[in-house]
């Protein structure tokens, strides 16, 4: 069955205007359809979606704490299963990036190295957005937030790097992870669709921009996403069963854009055009990266 | 509506009885004659504010087109962010100074 065409997600929910979380979440669940089981960790995603007494899933939907999503759905797996009701349902998280990357990490990892058959979904907007904009581990390297501050005593804004999340699932050899972008949306749709076919853990990291936390106008949501991919800061990858050789980059820029091109339309990264060799750090790093796959053939 | 002792909610989707429409300052207005029905402001409203509906009886760009469907924005919930106005490859939509 295809539900492309039926909306799980309702509007009317309070996301800013341009938020790109809800984009994800409407497709994750028109791929997943209507026997599905959504978990949701506190943050934006679940404080927008659940203005109470509303609503806007339109499947079962839970939301307990900040740090247990995967213990809680790793619970309706077992319940599921010991009523003999497993067959046939999809088990989906969703969590922020200070939801996954930092708070709900213990219980993500417990998940995962126990085997549930349940797809996490991460939709990184890079900082605690609900709370007003706070650093995580997420948060990339030059990035202003309110907790990484730019001043004459930090011309940096984030001092430290972005944690590589999905890697660390890659590494619990669960049988499937992958880097997401809406703005590619036929690659986002694609492995969604697969993930959601193998049976066990998968992780899926998704990018989501966030217009009031990165600074940029709403409508340039999916044009700065875009433009993550295309200058190689946010590479699409796939890689099963933990096996890091066998990496599999789902798109390759023809040519790579400058990283200026990212940073220049967010406000959180304004002040590092102040410092170019800081620019030509980060630059340096990305193409570190892509070296290790531009040298293979 | 039904209030539940603790924080259930027995209404799937009920944010839809709320209207996001009144946050709009811009509001997007489509050009049919423009559209060339791609769908790729569909696939990108965060509401999702934008319905499928039969298109024969709208303007159309070219007449092949005539039987797909066509793009309709729910100004009940469009917040006016314009990601469909920026990404419309044809420049179909306008983007014009909401007024109430
Ligand atoms: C244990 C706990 N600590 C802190 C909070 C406060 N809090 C609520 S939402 C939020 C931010 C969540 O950040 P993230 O997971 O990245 O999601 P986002 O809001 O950015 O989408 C915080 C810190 C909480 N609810 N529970
Ligand atoms: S603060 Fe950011 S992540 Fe939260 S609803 Fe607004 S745009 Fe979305
Ligand atoms: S993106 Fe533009 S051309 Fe495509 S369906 Fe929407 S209005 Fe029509
Ligand atoms: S302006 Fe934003 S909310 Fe309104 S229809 Fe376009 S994409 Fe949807
Ligand atoms: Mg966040």
């Amino acid at each position: 069955m295809n539900y492309e065409n039926q909306e799980f997600f309702a509007p009317g929910h309070r996301a800013c205007a341009g938020c790109a979380a809800p984009i994800i979440v409407k497709w994750v669940l028109k791929i997943a359809g209507p026997n599905t089981i959504i978990v949701n960790a506190t943050g934006c995603l679940e404080v927008f979606s659940t203005p109470y007494p509303h609503s806007s899933w339109r499947l079962p939907w839970i939301h307990v704490a900040f740090e247990n999503a995967s213990a809680v759905a790793s619970g309706i797996d077992a319940a599921l299963k010991a009523q003999g009701k497993r067959e046939g349902t999809n088990i989906i998280i969703f969590g922020g990036d200070g939801g996954t990357s930092d708070i709900g990490l213990q219980s993500l990892s417990g998940m995962a190295e126990r085997g549930h058959d349940i797809l996490y979904v991460m939709y990184d907007n890079e900082a605690y957005m609900n709370t007003g904009i706070q650093r995580s581990s997420s948060t990339p390297f030059g990035a202003w937030t309110t907790t990484s501050q730019v001043g004459p005593y930090n011309i940096i804004g984030k001092n430290e790097f972005k944690k590589p999340i999905a890697e660390i699932m890659a590494a619990h050899k669960i049988p499937y992870v992958a880097t997401v972008n809406p703005a590619f949306l036929p690659d986002m749709k694609m492995k969604i669709e697969k993930a959601l076919k193998i049976k066990g853990p998968k992780f899926i990291h998704a990018i989501s921009s966030c217009t009031t936390g990165w600074r940029h106008d709403p409508s340039k949501t999916v044009e700065i996403m875009r433009l993550a991919t295309e200058t190689g800061i946010f590479p699409l990858w796939e890689i099963e069963n933990g096996d890091f050789l066998k990496m599999k980059l789902t798109y390759v820029p023809k040519q790579r854009k400058p990283v200026e091109e990212y940073f220049k339309p967010q406000g959180r990264f304004r002040h590092l055009f102040q410092n170019p060799e800081k620019i030509k750090e980060i630059q340096k790093m990305v193409d570190e990266w892509w070296a290790k796959f531009e040298n293979k053939n | 509506m039904k209030i539940t002792r603790g924080v259930v909610i027995t209404e799937p989707g009920s944010t839809a009885l709320e209207e996001t429409g009144s946050w709009r300052t811009f509001k997007p207005v489509i050009k049919y004659e423009k559209c060339i029905r791609c769908m790729i402001c569909w696939n990108y409203c965060p509401e999702p504010a934008i319905e499928k509906q039969p298109g024969e009886n709208y303007p159309v760009a070219n007449p092949k087109l005539v039987k797909m469907e066509i793009p309709v924005i729910n100004y009940r919930y469009c917040k006016g962010c314009g990601i469909c106005v920026n990404e419309c490859p044809t420049k179909a939509i306008d983007f014009v100074r909401e007024e109430k």
